[in-house]
């Protein structure tokens, strides 16, 4: 087998299209997870032990299930009860919901590092709670939540694969597209490699950049 | 002497429990306006925990609480407080200051910053004037040269003085002390024990002092607690309970003190 950049010239259009679809999915998705996994860290914190056993439970079946499950039941078992949802909106849903449980935990982990005696200090000096949390709690617990979120969101990016499952047209739908009409997969498959290895590099400089603002806070 | 004057604080058979524990047991003391008291007592008394109800740190199960008159209502852990309440108890807050065994400064702000923070955040004073404050108070701890450092480059003791410059800034009128000097090198705990002199003299706070620092207790308070399981065991001016305590056990306690050598 020898290596073809005619070939090669011909697909890389549609592939960067795919590629493109693969950055949007992380992108979205991360945001869905940054907002939900929000909420259900401070939905964890609540006074009534009912909200908090749901959420632990809701955590624990997200964590506990696999990713192409849950996109699968997304897309096909919901349009059952008439829910239907594109393929790439089911997709970057299924991705947010599933690694909202993950930040949610490194919220979690973030906020209890800061110890318990500055609640106690910010009290004796009458801030009220959003201020507590505003000035002393968060500007302490972000910098230390900021490594972990960038390597979930880059463990979105490789997962987001599985996207293909459900005909989302990203990178890998795009080499197997392409392989199936030409009978050729090893220089699709070999820029999907590539092209993946080039967005994690971006997306951990991105990462080193957040890091230091956030530094910035402390 | 009979009291006209409203208490400054006044704890009327206050009872606290901790799940199974009980960690206060009808507890009733007062102290007038500008008096110096000081608790001692066995580790787990509840000393702490006097000083953390006063804070609003805590609730508590039985009994009232009052600062100048008026009663302390903390809501406890299942409880939310209203609107009207919250503000009642946030002006109430307002006159009480704690510094704490560790200090608790804000380790992402610089010196200046921690003690103007609650300043300018709850009583509304500018930048500028919360600053110039805060370099008076820091003066009067000795630390004036420090008000750029981040609290990690302050040994234990000036940590300490910047903790008590953070609680003056507010201007309350109740001064909790809790063991302040138990977590420091025993070459730091005169400079800050010397702060703690200077404000008795020439404030006229009302100040709690939790302490092992028999000595200091001496020279420092107006009135002596002896706390025991959570009661106040035997009370009295601090000649007397150093000097000829009534109850055995307080004596005991005395001793044990004097033999570890903690009495600094
Ligand atoms: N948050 C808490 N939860 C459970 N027990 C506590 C808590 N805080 C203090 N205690 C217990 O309450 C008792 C009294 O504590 P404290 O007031 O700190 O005593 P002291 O200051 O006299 O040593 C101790 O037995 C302590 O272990
Ligand atoms: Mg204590």
């Amino acid at each position: 087998m020898t290596w073809d950049w005619q070939f090669v010239w011909s697909f890389m259009p549609t592939l960067l299209e795919g590629a493109w679809l693969t950055v949007l999915a992380t992108v979205v998705g991360t945001v869905i997870a940054l907002l939900l996994g929000a909420v259900l860290a401070v939905a964890g914190y609540s006074r009534y032990r009912l909200v908090r056993g749901a959420i632990a439970f809701v955590v624990q079946f997200l964590r506990g299930t696999p990713l192409l499950v849950q996109l699968y039941v997304i897309f096909f078992v919901l349009p059952d009860i008439g829910i239907v949802l594109p393929a790439f909106l089911a997709g970057v849903i299924g991705l947010g919901v599933h690694y909202s449980a993950y930040l949610a935990e490194v919220y979690r982990a973030g906020i209890d590092s800061v110890d318990r005696g500055q609640w106690d200090a910010s009290t004796a000096i009458n801030l009220s709670r959003r201020q507590v949390w505003l000035h002393v709690i968060l500007p302490q617990a972000i910098p230390k939540m900021v490594p972990p979120l960038g390597n979930y969101s880059i463990g979105m990016l490789k997962e987001s694969a599985l996207l293909s499952t459900i005909s989302v047209f990203e990178l890998v739908a795009r080499a197997q597209a392409i392989g199936n009409e030409t009978y050729r997969f090893t220089e699709p498959l070999t820029l999907v490699g590539l092209s993946f290895l080039t967005l994690t590099i971006i997306f951990t400089l991105l990462l080193r950049l957040a890091e230091r603002k956030a530094e910035g806070l402390r | 002497m009979t009291r006209l004057q409203t208490p400054c604080i006044e704890f009327h058979d206050v009872s606290k429990r901790y799940g199974d524990l009980q960690v206060l047991n009808g507890v009733s003391f007062q102290a007038r306006p500008g008096e110096k008291l000081s608790l001692i007592g066995p580790s787990g008394s509840g000393k702490t925990t006097i000083l953390r109800v006063l804070m609003t740190l805590e609730s508590i199960d039985g009994g009232t609480v009052r600062i100048e008159g008026e009663p302390l209502r903390v809501p406890g852990e299942q409880q939310r407080l209203s609107r009207s309440a919250e503000r009642g108890l946030q002006r109430i807050r307002g006159k009480v200051g704690m510094v704490f065994q560790h200090f608790n400064l804000f380790p992402h702000m610089d010196v200046l910053r921690n003690i103007t923070l609650g300043p300018m955040l709850t009583q509304g004073v500018s930048r500028d004037e919360a600053e110039a404050q805060a370099l008076r108070y820091l003066d009067m701890v000795g630390l004036a040269d420090k008000a750029r450092s981040r609290p990690s480059q302050l040994s234990g003791g000036q940590k300490q003085r910047v903790a008590i410059a953070r609680s003056l800034a507010l201007k309350p009128k109740i001064m909790l002390f809790d063991e302040v000097t138990s977590a420091l090198d025993p070459e730091l705990v005169d400079e800050v024990l010397a702060v703690m002199r200077t404000l008795a003299r020439e404030t006229d706070m009302t100040m709690l002092l939790v302490t092992h620092a028999m000595n200091f207790a001496r020279d420092f308070s107006d009135r002596v607690l002896f706390f025991e399981r959570g009661r106040i065991l035997e009370e009295g001016p601090p000649q007397q309970i150093f000097s000829e305590p009534r109850e055995e056990r307080t004596r005991t306690f005395l001793r044990k003190i004097l033999a570890s050598g903690q009495d600094l």
